[in-house]
């Protein structure tokens, strides 16, 4: 064994040492830098901060195909809703031919909002001949505002020529004592009496309404109704409490789970089980670093997935660790050793993960939504890992070994080469 | 080195995978799988109602509008007595938002002493249920037909099916475990069966490719000698990664919180009967091939 041991250059020694020490008060500078920039900066999905997830279809009238144009003013309007419904970092895409997603995370009140962006708003006047003589398409705008009793109700002004359409409808009616109804998809909402001509195209709605369903009528009415009508395919809603208890468990779980793979790494490898601990943790913050500038969401399924990428990253030092002891029994010395174990692990690693890939991009594929974000961290997590164990790892064992800090093999795991010999004979 | 001979007893290996398969498909036959909302459609509300309750009232409840036929359970944090839950959770068929509304709104009248809260609400049409049995049936496919063609191009053929093979295996084997627990299957499960995929076949690659390596150094050796060294020599590795993998996911199963458990419980199953199948399935499925290959040569030449 000693023969082995040749003497390395004092000088050699001083310069892995110094790279050796240079490179882990970098990485973790860089690391506590970016760690930083994570938590403001990551897009949480809907399963961890709470909200509404909808997925609805245009419903295909006889006359009315659902075109690439209609879809595409149907989000502009749901859009133009949900902004002014106030929420923050909304995602509003087209899915397929018909389909548009909505995701609108964190939200107090799930059923109000579904109100809001699914309804289609079609308003129409009706005059007793039950004849359509005026509709939304009309509205100049929409306003909230009280009644003369105080009540709720939805102040409308047309344009020009809903102006124009008005007063002859209320002319006509004036002093008939006969309603004009007010329908709203359908539904009848107020059919007031008319008692003279109203020149200036102005009217108020009245309903049964409360102060905030007045006020989200006039939010519809204003943003113009959809052009087709949206039926509700997939809705997932999700409080709250149970986002913030499923982000706390999951980072919980996260930590316990990666402290065991510390101390596992610990106790089978020693000090290079701490190396590989210490190019773990680079990896988990280089993961949520991509994951953050590649503006993807974090889901639960994605936390899983990250927490799954951890322990088989772990696999990759493994693979090499493991060789790297069979190149030291079968006679090298630690600094070839680890070249060799490096050269021969490397396509082991790459095959290996390759497959994994395969079935990740597969998932990505076919995958919405929660699975989705699951492909997009496991991919990444894939490929990071490949990264921290190729290249950190290798480079941090090299300058470990030259800056002669490693010199009992058992250090690393590795039994005396007397047990070894006695392996061999069997 | 260990010295293991596990070609050796590649037929007791057989006989055991064959009776859990066995097992699985009378579970299949018999018990079925538990398909959640996702593949079937449906509605699944779960409320806070904030105060002791009685499953019975809450059905009451529901046969107002004709729904009494629906899954009603208490459920609430871990840890409390089965009176103490003030959460309850219903199973139905897929409902419309207003009629959601108007359950969680009578749930409230009843119930206007607690802080009744929407935890969770989901529904699902029939349509997209079956558009995901469709789509996870094809991403299966793919996934498959991609490994193949991927492992045929850096192995062999040989190598591809024998890793194929033991990757159905595990699926077989998750199956049969989620039939016989009857663990809710939703997209998720998907997700872990591909992962699955992935895992089985990173860990039959590993030995694989210290087969390919062992081939050519090893010229004089029957397959299975050279085989028995290659898992000899792989399988701390296998082990180790297979302990690191199985503790975060132990991890997250017991502190991760519910809505994932049956994810997580899957991917157990998987990487347990992965790394199994690697040692006991695709390589002696292997050796077996080369074997049979080899007499079928010599018999064409005795002719």
């Amino acid at each position: 064994m000693d023969k082995r041991k040749k003497k390395v250059g004092t000088d050699m020694v001083k310069r892995s040492r110094m790279l050796l020490t240079g490179a882990i008060v970098i990485l973790v500078a860089f690391s506590l830098l970016i760690a930083a920039q994570i938590p403001p900066h990551i897009n949480l999905g809907l399963d961890l901060v709470g909200g509404v997830y909808v997925l609805l279809e245009a419903r295909e009238g006889e006359d009315e195909p659902a075109t690439r144009d209609t879809i595409e003013r149907a989000i502009t309007i749901i859009r133009n809703r949900v902004d002014e419904f106030g929420v923050s970092e909304p995602i509003i895409q087209q899915e397929g031919d018909r389909r548009i997603r909505v995701e609108l995370p964190d939200i107090d009140d799930p059923s109000r909002a579904m109100e809001v962006i699914g309804r289609t708003a079609l308003l129409t006047f009706v005059d007793p001949d039950e004849e359509v003589v005026l509709t939304g398409a009309n509205l100049d705008t929409a306003e909230f505002t009280y009644d003369q009793f105080n009540r709720p109700a939805v102040a409308l002004e047309f344009d020009r020529e809903g102006r124009d359409k008005f007063a002859e409808v209320t002319g006509r009616l004036a002093g008939t004592n006969e309603p004009l109804s007010i329908y709203l998809d359908d539904e009848l909402v107020s059919a007031p009496v008319v008692d003279e001509v109203i020149g200036e195209g102005k009217a108020i709605i009245r309903g049964d309404f409360t102060a905030e369903e007045a006020g989200d009528l006039a939010l519809i009415l204003r943003s113009g109704a959809l052009p087709v009508e949206l039926v509700e395919l997939e809705t997932r809603t999700i409080g709250p409490t149970l986002g913030a208890d499923s982000r706390d468990r999951s980072i919980n779980a996260g930590i316990i789970g990666l402290s065991l793979l510390l101390v596992f790494m610990l106790i089978i490898y020693r000090l290079i089980g701490a190396l590989a601990s210490f190019a773990l943790g680079v990896y988990v913050v280089l993961v949520l670093a991509v994951l953050t500038a590649l503006n993807a969401t974090l889901t639960l399924p994605g936390i899983a997935g990250l927490i799954l990428s951890i322990g088989m990253a772990v696999d990759a030092n493994v693979i090499i660790f493991e060789r790297f002891k069979e190149e030291y029994r079968s006679g090298k010395t630690l600094r070839s050793g680890v070249e060799a174990a490096f050269r021969n692990a490397l396509s082991t690693i790459l095959d290996a993960n390759v497959t994994t890939l395969i079935a990740a991009a597969v998932l990505f594929y076919f995958g919405t939504g929660p699975v989705r974000g699951f492909a997009v961290t496991l991919s990444i997590g894939i490929v990071m890992s490949m990264f921290t164990a190729i290249v950190l790892t290798r480079y941090l064992l090299r300058y470990l070994i030259g800056a002669n800090i490693i010199t009992n093999p058992n250090l690393f795991g590795v039994r005396g080469i007397e047990d070894n010999v006695e392996l061999k004979g069997n | 080195m260990l010295n293991l001979k596990v070609i050796n007893y590649r037929k007791h290996a057989a006989l055991l995978s064959a009776f859990i398969i066995f097992i699985g498909i009378i579970s299949l036959i018999f018990n079925g799988l538990n398909l959640g909302i996702d593949f079937t459609g449906g509605t699944n509300l779960h409320y806070k109602i904030g105060e002791p309750f009685q499953v019975e009232e809450v059905r009451e409840i529901l046969e107002e509008f004709g729904l009494g036929g629906s899954f009603v359970q208490k459920v609430g944090h871990g840890g409390l007595a089965e009176e103490e839950k003030d959460e309850v959770l219903i199973k139905t068929v897929s409902l419309d938002e207003e009629e959601r509304n108007q359950i969680f709104m009578a749930i409230q009248e009843r119930w206007d002493q607690g802080e009744t809260e929407i935890i969770e609400v989901e529904n699902v049409g029939g349509v997209i249920g079956r558009e995901l049995q469709r789509d996870a049936a094809l991403a299966l496919v793919i996934a498959t037909l991609g490994m193949i063609a991927y492992i045929t191009i850096r192995f062999e053929f040989r190598f591809a099916m024998s890793a194929i093979a033991a990757l159905v295996h595990d699926i077989i084997i998750l199956l049969t475990v989620v039939s016989l627990l009857q663990i809710e299957i939703n997209s998720p499960f998907v997700a872990a069966i591909l992962t699955i995929f992935g895992y089985s076949i990173n860990d039959t690659i590993v030995v694989f490719d210290r087969i390919r390596e062992n081939l050519k150094e090893m010229k004089k050796e029957d397959y299975a000698t050279v085989v028995n060294d290659s898992i000899n020599q792989t399988i701390i590795r296998s082990i180790n990664t297979s302990v690191t993998t199985l503790l975060v996911l132990s991890a997250l199963f017991i502190f991760g919180g519910v809505t994932l458990r049956p994810f997580i419980a899957a991917l157990l199953v998987g990487v347990i009967s992965g790394t199994y199948s690697s040692l006991f399935v695709a390589s002696p499925l292997w050796v077996t091939w080369k074997e049979w290959d080899i007499r079928k040569k010599k018999k064409v030449e005795a002719f």
